[in-house]
């Protein structure tokens, strides 16, 4: 249960120590690497690794407990918990409405910017309370970065875009030491060959799929720890979306992901776990509720779920 | 074979695309619309032609001599001119811009970004929408009271001050008040380009670890630019017509012993005068002079073409703007 958790991080938090105020510091911990035990490369088909179970020692990066949603006097989802580990890819799965942006948007705190939104129930990121009064929101999302459903690049050049995020960060300026962070994140989002030769121009000139890929390179080029994607490809043509699918997998070294889809093809093509929601409708104030249904490794939630809603779901059963 | 069928039904029923019924209400609304635009635009067009042609005695014989000339007692005086007028408008504009463009921003800024949704913003909102609507005249007697005497409300607030800095009936004066009528404007246009930044841009920004300040800056600023400066733009050359509020802080049509150059700033603090001021003037003298209003025709037309450079600076930087934002 509490493999790879951070105590040294707990207690932290216990002495009320802020760990996000520590510009571009991680909380890193050389344990933590340690307990980070993969026996080998899950393969992209969760077919073929039928039988391969995830390493469950594995470090958890979040820990959500008994974690609840309000917009208002409206919940829109109840007591969720699962964990999220290291280098892995975790796929959020179900109908729509049924809170998978809103848990998503948890993880790095973006529900701050929505004024009626309250988070109850416990959430940690390495063993620290995100929603603890001393952790600033800001630090949060430069370790927790982020890809939305519609691509959102700044009209600015393509350059701009990817020095964006090191710039507020104050991890370089402009000049050589900027160039390589923008050449490597290219490199990392796939996207480095197509605009090497116009780095100066305007990014709302790219493809659709480009300017995802160069959402993605923008996140990466925080440095950050982990990737939220919220239905990054639901703009994107079936090509398009391939290369997004392929550059997660090669991603998945580096960083830990988080995707929210729609598209269950997709969740089993690129994630080791899955986590399916569902709604349940209040009958008395008619009210639709997010519940985390069933959380499991993929495999087992395609081939072998244990409850039937998820079966349904998986098998186009479900309304 | 299922094929040919649908080919030939497709063929044969293309009839049923023409069109079956004539849209009278829409065919009346759009002659109706035609026929308004067309009226205002042609009284519009008149008003100018005769205007011009009231004030080609002026402008086609001395067109220089009246732009630099002063005001004078009788129409024929080949030093009477707009200059003084110019000089006071001109300077109402720049003092409206400069003060009621940063003011304006930043309250739109701080109501749309960081004001917390609670009843007293919106009651703020509503004042303010409201406070459009006033009449110049009522700014016209704030003025008088913040800006031209020390009067004894606002000495007892501590803005006292205020009078002895902009030298009482001044072209700052009366500049400082029109800011002041302006305002409201400005802020709305300014709120509604605020309102206008996609979400997607300022979630992009916060998403890479923007503070609020920084997201504002290079999001917010830029993107909201082109409307919020069209919008002080616009309020600029509405001030700039406005006579009634100026009359109340004491702009003056005679006994003005100066003429200063454009830009000399000594005049900023002294008796002004401006170009509605003038025209008023001019109009009400043509009885006993009726060359007065050819003068009054021809300072008509400085103003209009004063207010036209403006509203075309206006378009071009917003335009600029724009391209940029891509
Ligand atoms: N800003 C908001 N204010 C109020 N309700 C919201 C807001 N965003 C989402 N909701 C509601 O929360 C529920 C979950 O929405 P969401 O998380 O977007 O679902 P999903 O991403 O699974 O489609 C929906 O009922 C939606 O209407
Ligand atoms: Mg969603």
């Amino acid at each position: 249960m509490t493999t790879g958790h951070d105590t040294r991080l707990d207690s932290f938090n216990d002495t009320g120590l802020d760990p996000f105020n520590t510009k571009g510091g991680r909380p890193e911990d050389p344990d933590m690497t340690a307990t980070d035990q993969r026996a080998d490369e899950p393969v992209l088909d969760p077919a073929a690794r039928e039988g391969a179970e995830l390493p469950t020692e594995r470090t958890v990066i979040f820990d959500v407990e008994e974690l609840n949603v309000y917009y208002g006097d409206f919940r829109a989802v109840r007591d969720a918990s699962l964990k999220v580990h290291k280098n892995e890819i975790t796929a959020f799965i179900g109908p729509s409405g049924c809170g998978k942006t809103t848990l998503l948007r948890c993880f790095n705190r973006m529900n701050d910017l929505i004024e009626t939104a309250r988070v109850t129930g416990s959430l940690r990121y390495h063993g620290v309370d995100l929603y603890h009064p001393k952790v600033d929101s800001v630090e949060v999302r430069r370790q927790i970065g982020m890809v939305f459903q519609k691509p959102n690049p700044f009209p600015k050049s393509i350059w701009a875009n990817v020095a964006y995020g090191p710039r507020v960060a104050g991890l370089a300026k402009k000049g050589p030491a900027m160039d390589d962070i923008v050449e490597n994140s290219l490199r990392k989002a796939a996207l480095w060959d197509e605009v090497k030769d116009r780095l100066d121009e305007n990014a709302l000139g790219l493809s659709g799929g480009q300017q995802q890929r160069l959402c993605i390179a923008r996140a990466i080029a925080t440095d950050p720890d982990v990737l939220l994607m919220d239905e990054p490809c639901s703009a994107l043509d079936p090509i398009a979306t391939t290369r997004i699918e392929e550059l997660m997998h090669g991603l998945k070294d580096d960083y830990s992901i988080v995707i929210v889809t729609h598209n269950m093809q997709q969740a089993a093509r690129v994630s080791d776990r899955t986590a399916f929601f569902s709604v349940e409708v209040n009958p008395e104030s008619d009210t639709r509720t997010g519940i985390l249904v069933e959380y499991d490794s993929t495999q087992k939630m395609f081939s072998n779920p244990a409850d039937e809603r998820t079966e349904n779901y998986v098998t186009g059963r479900f309304g | 074979m299922a094929l040919t069928t649908i080919g030939t039904a497709a063929r044969q029923g293309a009839t049923a695309f023409t069109r079956q019924r004539r849209d009278f209400a829409g065919g009346l609304f759009k002659a109706v619309i035609l026929l308004s635009l067309i009226v205002s635009l042609a009284v519009l067009a008149v008003l100018i032609v005769d205007t011009v042609a009231d004030g080609w005695a002026q402008l086609s014989t001395r067109a220089w001599d009246f732009l630099n000339g002063s005001l004078r007692s009788r129409s024929i005086d080949d030093k009477l001119g707009v200059k003084q007028g110019l000089y006071g408008s001109l300077w109402i504009g720049i003092i409206v811009a400069a003060s009621a463009f940063p003011v304006g921003v930043g309250a739109a800024v701080y109501l749309e970004e960081y004001a917390p949704k609670s009843r007293w913003s919106s009651i703020i909102e509503l004042v303010i929408r409201n406070l459009a609507g006033v009449p110049s005249v009522v700014y016209g007697l704030l003025g008088l009271f913040l800006f031209v005497e020390r009067s004894t409300i606002f000495g007892f607030l501590g803005l006292g001050w205020l009078a002895d800095a902009t030298g009482g009936r001044s072209v700052l004066s009366a500049g400082l008040t029109l800011a002041v009528l302006v305002l409201p404007i400005v802020i709305i246009t300014a709120q509604e380009a605020v309102r206008a930044v996609p979400t997607g841009l300022k979630e992009g920004a916060y998403g890479l670890g923007a503070t609020k300040s920084e997201m504002v800056r290079t999001q917010i600023l830029p993107y909201a630019a082109p409307g919020i400066l069209t919008g002080t733009l616009l309020a600029m050359s509405r001030a700039i017509g406005e006579a009634a509020p100026l009359i109340l802080v004491g702009a003056i049509s005679g006994g003005l012993t100066r003429n200063p150059d454009v830009w000399d700033t000594s005049g900023l603090r002294e008796k002004f005068t401006a170009l509605p001021i003038i025209i008023v003037e001019w109009v009400s003298e043509r009885g006993r002079d009726p060359g007065f209003a050819t003068a009054a025709a021809a300072a008509i037309v400085v103003l209009l073409v004063l207010v036209l450079l403006m509203n075309m600076t206006a378009i071009l930087l917003r335009n600029r703007f724009e391209k940029k934002r891509g």
